[in-house]
């Protein structure tokens, strides 16, 4: 019971508490490329929870059997950008040719996501949080929801941006930023929630 | 020394692993790509206007490479590239209409009284929600801008109040069309002679209180047009460019001057 108390810990708390992109500002990059659209931030939001899963389903093992044994934990980073952009690369070829469909869907957001730091700060993280396996996965999966999550709710705010009047010295790229500031300072708000989930 | 030489072939095992891995998927997992979509798309001028229909050049490509499409549709591409599209597919030659924006209005800020100060955001999406907009006349341009806002030509420039499209810059992709939400804008033939500068449908006297550039319905256009290339329909008229040798003479006679002699070759 605990075990699955503290995965739901893991998850709600990389879900909302750690945003990675509202509290702990990674992959800015794509939360404010695509996030114009809907759909577009959903397709998205789900390639990165697929791309953050697949990619600590193998860095985990890379880092527990094979760099820490041999006392290489500080080849980490260059290692794990090396793994997971020739694993996206990998993924996008074998959907293409068995899942054409889910490609097609995809296919355009998983380059974007090959050296995305969110992915590779999430697969970081899970070691420096000394995670194990099943609670690396778990995060990985609430950081990758939280990632959705971000998205989309900041498309529904640009969506309401659009439209309104906004001074010209703010306009575009400006009042996007400041918007997200806004969200960010919401997310603030959950600090607390985790620590009391189960008081 | 020891320690680097670990390092350093751990990460050549890595990479090696990795890539021997990405080669051996691109050998085996290759997927055949439509060579004739490829070939397409290289002749397609990658503008992404839509205007044929299709969500993009990439999409239209396909549609050719699967028979689903005329070689025919690509505006801006124009006949330079409905030739070579039509060499590729091995069809016969159609000859694309050049088309050109027109903006089919006249009611400058002279002309037109404006029947309320708008102070809101400078859309006209949203000035025409207001009460259909500022001005008198509810079919008029409110020269806010959202169709230079989407032109990806940048044709547009607004000019006394009213849009004005600069035919060389047009590539006649009809994104404006779909942004003007008092539908003024048409694509008319680049070969039209003449054309009508107004799109009121009131009766004659309402449309003249309401702008004094207005079609007012009167009708000598079309009792006096010797190619009959003009119909009247809703107090407003209408040009069938096929018919239309541009002499002139109904531009001459129209009593608003909202006909106009008109010259898009580009």
């Amino acid at each position: 019971m605990d075990t699955f108390k503290n995965l739901i810990v893991i998850l709600m708390s990389s879900v909302l508490v750690n945003n990675y992109v509202l509290s702990r500002f990674l992959g800015i990059c794509p939360f404010l490329g695509v996030s114009k659209k809907l759909g577009q931030a959903t397709g998205m939001g789900v390639s990165v929870i697929f791309v953050m899963l697949i990619a600590t389903l193998v860095t985990w093992p890379i880092q527990h059997y094979v760099l820490d044994p041999m006392n290489l934990g500080y080849m980490q980073t260059i290692v794990f950008i090396l793994v997971i952009a020739a694993l996206v690369q990998f993924v996008e070829i074998v959907l293409k040719k068995f899942m054409p469909a889910l490609h097609k869907s995809l296919g355009v957001y998983l380059p974007l996501i090959t050296t995305n730091c969110a992915v590779l700060g999430v697969t970081i993280n899970n070691i420096t949080d000394g995670y194990n396996f099943v609670e690396s996965i778990v995060s990985s999966l609430g950081c990758g929801l939280g990632f959705l999550l971000a998205m989309v709710l900041f498309a529904g705010v640009r969506s309401r941006l659009d439209e309104s009047d906004v001074p010209e010295c703010f306009k575009g790229l400006p009042v996007t930023l400041i918007a997200a500031s806004f969200v960010s300072l919401a997310f603030f708000g959950f600090a607390g929630v985790v620590d009391n989930l189960f008081a | 020394m020891m320690s680097i030489l670990t390092a350093l072939l751990v990460v050549a095992a890595v990479g090696l692993i990795a890539s021997v891995l990405l080669t051996l998927a691109a050998h085996f997992l290759h997927v055949d790509e439509d060579e004739k979509a490829k070939l397409i798309r290289e002749c397609l001028p990658g503008a992404n206007c839509g205007a044929c229909g299709f969500t993009g050049c990439d999409s239209y490509a396909k549609a050719l490479a699967d028979g689903d499409a005329k070689a025919n549709l690509c505006v801006p591409g124009g006949a330079d590239t409905a030739g070579k599209l039509s060499e590729i597919l091995g069809v016969a030659v159609e000859a694309v209409e050049a088309k050109v924006a027109f903006v089919h209005c006249n009611g400058n800020c002279e002309a037109a009284p404006q029947k309320m100060i708008y102070d809101g955001t400078h859309s006209c999406k949203t000035a025409s929600m207001l009460y259909g907009g500022p001005n008198a006349c509810r079919f008029g341009c409110l020269g806010c801008g959202d169709c230079a806002a989407v032109c990806p030509a940048h044709a547009f420039c607004m000019q006394d109040g009213i849009a004005h499209v600069d035919s060389r810059a047009c590539m006649g992709c009809g994104a404006c069309v779909s942004a003007c939400p008092k539908h003024l804008i048409t694509l008319v033939p680049r070969a039209a002679k003449t054309v009508v500068m107004c799109s009121n449908t009131e009766k004659g006297a309402v449309a003249r209180k309401n702008c004094r550039n207005a079609c007012i319905g009167c009708k000598k256009c079309e009792l006096n047009c010797p190619e009959k290339a003009i119909t009247v329909t809703n107090n407003l008229a209408a040009i069938d460019y096929d018919k239309c040798n541009g002499c002139g003479a109904c531009v001459e006679l129209c009593p608003m001057h909202c006909l106009k002699t008109a010259d898009f070759s580009a």
